[in-house]
């Protein structure tokens, strides 16, 4: 019983119930962080790292906080684990730090950590708990990949662009150029470009879903 | 306020249980707050060693290794600049004596302040410009840092005089240095803080460069 249940969490977080692309959650970061999929990688996995951890500990003390302190509970939680991953990157990842530091931050107001603490981790085991956040960030990961790609390889004409800097000399091979330096359409990098792919991708989805015959889920921002 | 006011639907919370609640809360804080502390009693080293290192390298790009052996970054000075604004000047010495300087110059560029480092010769000659910060358009106007492109190294071995000050403008405006296509304003802000960078050291020659 419980394989099957956490392979429905591994499916819903990567695809089935994506953090982006399904509940249109956490749109501050999948805008300003994906003019470049280098860039949409390292801030995908500094929220799945932060997910990961905010998740495992609100399933933990899930019996200890009561209703009516759970929300300022949860944030303190969120906020704390921010933290200790900003430090922690400016001391041990300065490279990647100096590339994603502005916006690690940030991942304190995106409310797809503080939607799945809420919605999975305060009634679930640890384990469960510490999967979904997981899966819930890396499809986040994936969701912000994707947009950068499109963005990047239509606005600067190369894809993974200074992948080597956030992942290190040996990822220089994945660093290509699509198209011509002054192909690119510059209005794809500029905020503009961030809505109409996210828009464009989220039809893609669908698309998918509806050819394998599956039902659209209208979760998150649409339920009511 | 007592508990029978605040009632307006279902029972009153209890005093002990409000009490509860932020017993709870407070624990919470404590806990979370203990953990940030240790983070950062853990990491402040490495942080503090990271941030020395960045402007050890910002410096070695505008303070070439051959002009000194001291540590520019711990050999300061603070003066002020035109505006009055406390400015920390970065001396390179060679056995005592100071063979060049760096310090921040400041300008605005189409999308607000642009942070460089200039580094000049004991002899006012510009030994480089680097871009700290600036928030340009990406494909336009960040064609200033080095690594997008060439253009920040026109100023390398130029000096005040050479050319002449009033020509230290972009083509535009009159004066020898290019602009780029899609983008005048970008080079013409970094074109004001390097004048003013230039005329910050004229102003401040004889305290820049005496031994001490």
């Amino acid at each position: 019983m419980a394989d099957s249940k956490y392979s429905t969490i591994i499916k819903d977080g990567l695809w089935d119930n994506n953090g982006v692309f399904s509940m249109l959650l956490g749109m501050c970061p999948a805008m300003a962080m994906t003019t470049s999929a280098t860039n949409g990688f390292g801030m995908g996995l500094a929220t799945a790292v932060v997910m990961a951890a905010s998740s495992w500990l609100v399933a933990i003390f899930r019996n200890q906080i009561t209703t009516e302190v759970r929300i300022p509970v949860y944030i303190l939680i969120v906020a704390a684990m921010v933290t200790v991953v900003d430090l922690g990157m400016n001391a041990w990842m300065h490279e990647l730090y100096k590339v994603l530091g502005l916006f690690i931050p940030l991942i304190v107001s995106n409310c797809l950590p503080l939607a799945r603490l809420e919605a999975f981790a305060a009634k679930q085991p640890p384990v469960a708990a510490v999967l979904d956040g997981l899966f819930m960030g890396l499809g986040f990961t994936i969701a912000l990949t994707a947009v950068g790609a499109v963005r990047e390889i239509t606005g600067s004409g190369t894809l993974f662009a200074d992948a080597s800097l956030l992942l290190g000399p040996a990822f220089k091979v994945i660093e290509m150029r699509i198209l011509p330096a002054d192909m690119g359409v510059l209005m794809m990098i500029l905020p503009p470009g961030g809505f109409i792919v996210t828009g464009l991708l989220v039809v893609v989805k669908r698309l998918l879903d509806l050819r394998a015959g599956k039902e659209i889920q209208m979760t998150g921002a649409h339920a009511v | 306020m007592t508990t029978s006011q605040i009632a307006s639907d279902g029972p009153a919370p209890s005093q002990p249980k409000m009490f509860k609640h932020g017993v709870i809360l407070g624990l919470f804080c404590l806990g979370f707050g203990l953990i940030l502390a240790i983070t950062n009693e853990v990491t402040i080293d490495g942080i503090g060693a990271r941030a020395i290192e960045d402007k050890q390298n910002s410096l070695s790009q505008v303070l070439p290794d051959e002009l000194h052996d001291n540590n520019p970054v711990t050999d300061t000075l603070v003066l002020k600049n035109a505006e009055g604004k406390e400015l920390t000047v970065f001396r390179a010495r060679k056995d005592g004596k100071v063979t060049g300087v760096a310090y921040e110059i400041f300008g605005t560029g189409y999308a607000g302040e642009i942070k460089l480092m200039m580094g000049i010769d004991a002899d006012g000659k510009v030994l480089g410009v680097r871009v700290l910060a600036h928030k340009e358009t990406p494909g336009l106007g960040d064609k200033i840092e080095a690594k997008k492109g060439p253009w920040i190294e026109r100023f390398t071995g130029l000096s005040m005089g050479n050319p002449p000050i009033e020509r230290w403008k972009v083509k535009k405006d009159g004066g020898d240095f290019d602009q780029f296509a899609g983008a005048t304003i970008t080079p013409r802000g970094v074109m004001v803080a390097i004048r003013s960078g230039l005329e910050f050291f004229a102003a401040n020659k004889s305290t820049l460069t005496k031994a001490d």
